[in-house]
Parts: structure tokens; sequence; C-alpha cells
């Protein structure tokens, strides 16, 4: 089933060149979805465009069916969170506490139930020692935790991560990412990943490589990050492993190409094995 | 004329209930001429460290010596003009302190503020766009109509218009896309190698730690853990264990084989050697 479906989709800034420049997809139900490419690419604009921050030139978003105008926006931002890049933007809250009743506030939530509801996502991304604690005692991996704890106490169907762990210390990234591999694990969250990661793009299941504005590629981790020849051409990074296996075959060694370390791993072992 | 800290504490709130020590009495001396990188978990000191280098904080306890300036407890801000000129302090995210109409009076801003004249500012801004990547078309634009790695370039500038002998910067890299980092990094190699400037660094990215910079510095809870050459670092595979640090992907994957019964040694660190050496081994 499809959850979200764009049609012709297009944007521009200055009025004069196309920030999203006539793009088609569609994205599965439960699925995992990474959309790479340069700054300046339009990642950031789609996904402003599917919340409804931003509004299209021409084409169409559907989510969950249902076409975005400005009758059913209300609905479809209830069905698409966001999470943005820079921690101190968005943490709103007094406490972490405050920070996560802010969209349940908004949506009249009863007291007793927000409680619960605050409670189980604080939870979720190991938030609950800290629930009364200032943003400014807080790491920003931990604010990003907490912002993804708001966006989920709102129950939507699909999360957007627009660049979220970029500005993080690796272990504020590790964490983030830990969060998505366990939204993902559930299959009941569609999530979709604005990234420059390509360790974390082997990880999701579907990628959108775009290119000034355009799609220029589709496909699964795999298919997209072996095509490393087009992704080196538009100076995007390519995995370590495929980095090696081009190494290793000017040494005389052939191994078949893998998208994470221990593929390659795995086969040089069995390479060493045999002799 | 190294950098030296001679049993330097900073503690933020002293005599407060929120009293805080962020550098607890550390000695540490840094070399003129290298690109140094500072390496830490957030809140470990890194920040507090680097801010003492142009007295923008000063020690509670201890002392720094900045070329031949010594700085204490007692400095006095009004005689710092002279070191903040040699000493040029970019912060994180620094597009984000982007404030005049145009590019070109951003960039004069710091020059003119030491005294320098118009004309000369401005010449210089010629100069400092180009070196940091962009051209001269740039300065007459706002700085609000750039690309966040472009404000964060025009920023750089804006340092380097003062023409500082050491140039600290912290996480210069910090939400920048992949090429735009690895430009950022050419540009501090080229100030390093072509103008000698002495480079200090903070930074997550231990790739960049291990192809660009000659020695790391790691803080851990106000105090400095280890000081040495980069290579030395990374061949120390328990204490990086230790310290929770991810080493660059060559290191990792080596690491992965040596653990499954290769026996690659521990002083390769680049990828051609690191394939030559797995041939070696598996064609043997």
């Amino acid at each position: 089933m499809k959850q979200i479906e764009i049609k012709n989709l297009t944007y521009s800034y200055d009025h004069e060149s196309l920030a999203v420049d006539h793009v088609s997809f569609s994205i599965e139900k439960g699925s995992y979805t990474t959309i790479i490419g340069h700054n300046g690419s339009g990642k950031s604009t789609i996904a402003k465009l599917i919340i409804g921050l931003l509004e299209a030139e021409s084409g169409e978003i559907f989510v969950d069916g249902l076409p975005l105008n400005l009758e059913n926006l209300a609905a479809i931002r209830s069905k698409v969170g966001i999470v943005f890049q820079n921690p101190d933007n968005q943490f709103i809250g007094a406490t972490v506490r405050d920070d996560i009743a802010f969209g349940l506030e908004n949506h009249c939530v009863e007291q007793e139930k927000m409680d619960d509801i605050i409670n189980r996502f604080a939870e979720k991304v190991n938030m609950t020692r800290y629930l009364d604690s200032e943003p400014s005692h807080l790491s920003g991996g931990q604010k990003q935790r907490v912002a993804i704890a708001g966006v989920l106490a709102m129950n939507p169907d699909v999360i957007i991560f627009d660049e979220s762990t970029s500005m993080l210390d690796p272990q504020g990234k590790d964490e983030i990412n830990r969060v998505i591999q366990e939204l993902h694990a559930d299959k009941k969250m569609t999530i979709i990943s604005i990234t420059h990661n390509i360790e974390e793009v082997a990880q999701s299941d579907h990628v959108l490589v775009l290119e000034k504005g355009k799609v220029v590629m589709e496909g699964d981790p795999k298919e997209i990050l072996l095509q490393t020849d087009k992704l080196i051409k538009m100076n995007l990074d390519i995995p370590f492993s495929v980095k090696m296996q081009l190494e290793l075959a000017k040494n005389g060694i052939k191994a078949d190409q893998y998208i994470s370390m221990e593929g390659l791993v795995n086969e040089l072992c069995q390479y060493n094995l045999k002799k | 004329m190294p950098i030296q800290f001679e049993k330097v504490s900073h503690h933020y709130n002293a005599g407060t209930q929120f009293a805080y020590v962020a550098l607890d009495e550390i000695d540490l001396t840094l070399k003129e001429g290298k690109v140094t990188a500072i390496i830490g978990a957030t809140g470990s000191g890194k920040t507090t460290l680097v801010q003492h280098l142009n007295a923008l904080l000063l020690p509670t306890s201890g002392k720094v010596t900045v070329l031949d300036r010594v700085i204490d407890s007692a400095e006095k801000p009004k005689k710092l003009k002279e070191l903040r000129k040699k000493v040029g302090l970019v912060f994180q995210f620094p597009e984000y302190q982007l404030f005049e109409e145009t590019i070109e009076k951003d960039i004069c801003f710091g020059p003119k503020n030491f005294g320098v004249s118009e004309q000369e500012a401005k010449k210089r801004a010629h100069e400092v766009i180009r070196l940091v990547g962009l051209d001269e078309s740039f300065l007459q634009k706002s700085p609000l109509d750039l690309s966040g790695g472009q404000k964060r370039r025009v920023a750089i500038a804006g340092i380097l218009a003062m023409d500082p002998d050491v140039l600290v910067l912290d996480e210069p890299t910090a939400g920048l896309d992949p090429q735009g980092a690895q430009q950022m990094m050419s540009l501090f190699m080229n100030l390093n190698k072509k103008l000698k400037k002495t480079v200090l660094m903070v930074t997550h990215d231990m790739e960049h730690v291990l192809n660009y910079c000659d020695e790391v510095v790691v803080v851990r809870d106000g105090k400095i853990v280890t000081h040495v050459e980069v290579r030395e670092f990374f061949k120390d595979t328990t204490l990086l264990n230790e310290l929770h640090i991810l080493p660059p992907s060559v290191i990792q994957f080596r690491e992965m084989l040596n653990d499954k019964g290769f026996k690659l040694d521990s002083s390769i660190m680049d990828i051609k050697t690191l394939a030559k050496a797995i041939a070696k081994e598996v064609k043997r």
C-alpha cells in the first residue's frame, strides 16, 4: 500500500530556477526510505512540500490517498511528523516533559491521557530520567530524541528525519540511528530520512538520489550503492566496502561487491580458508 | 613560540551551586605550524579549552602562553587586542554570526575594528574571499542569499581578513555535506601548508583527523588524556576502545579482518597499503 505518492511535483524559490523539478515517486507503508544528494539538490524542499510548509507550484502529493490541499492540510499534518536538523531550533518547552506535551496541548489532549503518552514516548527514546530537565542541560542527541518523542506522541503514520543527525557528535548520531532502526523494526511507521550518511543508506530499504531538483536514481540500497561510477560522477560518497573491493581488484583479488564491511570481510575470510 | 597551558583550570559559575569544573589543571604544549585535532565527547571541555587561546575565557588558575603573551586570571580585557588579532577563533556554526548587508562589509568588520583603514580592509576582503574558494562577485551580495556552506566560508574569510597566525576552529565541518566538508578541510590544509598558519581544530570526524591532522589532543572530563602524533594515536586500538572512539573505516576494516585471524600490521592506515597487505596474505 502506498503511504505517500508524489506526481510531477515542482517548486521554485525564486520563480526562475526549479528547486524541485517535475519529481514523481511513491513510498510504501512501513518502509524506510533514505534520500541522498548534495546540499541544494532539493531534498529538504521536498520534505517541506510533503508536510505543507511550502506550497507546490504544480504537481500533486497524496498521503494515504488523500490529496494535499488546503482542505486536507490539518489531516495530513496529523499523519506526517518531521524532525529537523538543528536540535536547538526545535526545543520549545521549558523542560523535556513540556516539550513533548507541546503538540498534545495544541490538540487539546486531556491531562491524564497526556501524562501517559508523555511517559510512554519518553521511554521509547530513553529519556525518562530527564523528563524534568531543562534543554540547556541536554546534549544535542538528547534534544533530538526529545524532538522524536514529541513527534511520536502525535501518533503519525510517517516520520521524516531531515538531516536530524548531522549536527550531532558520534554518540548522538548513534543514539538517533538506533531509535530510527527500532521504529523501522516495528514496521508500523513509514520512515523517510534525508541523510549524507552512506552507512545509514545501506540500512534502509528504498533509496532516492536527487540532483538539481530531479530524482536521478531510485531503487533498493544495493542497486543504488553499487552503481559506483554514477555516484562518483555525482561527487557522492560510496560505501567503504566498495572502495576496498576496487582497491583489492587492483591487487589481483577478485571479490564481490558488498554495501557493508561485514560482507567483504566474510568473503576475504573464505578466500583465506580455501588456500 | 609554542602555545602553552600550565596548570590551567577553568571553573564556570565559581562560588555558586552551579559551579562546574570544565578544565582541571591541564598542562599542554602545542607546536607552531602544525594542524592539531582536539577531540573528546560533548561536554568534555574542548570548547572551553580553545576559548582560552585568545583569552575569550580567562583561566581560573594557572597560565596560558600564546605567541609570547602570558594570560592568567588577572588579565585586563583592554590589553588583549594584539593577541586577538593574532589568534583567530571560528566558533561552531559561525554562519549564524553574519550580520552585515553585504559580504564585503561583513568581512571588513573585524579588520576595521582592529584599526585597519577602510581601503586596506577592502583590499583584504578581495584577497580572502578567493582564499576561501569564492570569487569577488560575491562581495556585494547579501550574506543571507548564500547556501550554508558558502555562509560558513564567508564567516571564516572574516577571521582570515585579520591575518591571524593561529587559526582555531570549533567543529568547522559540522552540518556540512561530505563534499562541503572536504572542501573546507582542503582550505585549512592550504592555510597551514602555504601560509604557515598554526591550525587547531575541535572535531568529531576521525576520518578528518587521520587524513589531515598532525597531532591529536584527547580531552575527557576537563583533563588531557593524551597528546600524540596522529598515527601513534590510531595505532593504540586499546585506547580507542577505552575512549569509545569509532576509528576511521580503514582501521575498522583492518581490525575486523584481524579479529578473524588475519595478521595485518597496526601501522597500516590507508586503503591502498591495506589492499596490498590483504592481497599478500590471501595469496600466500
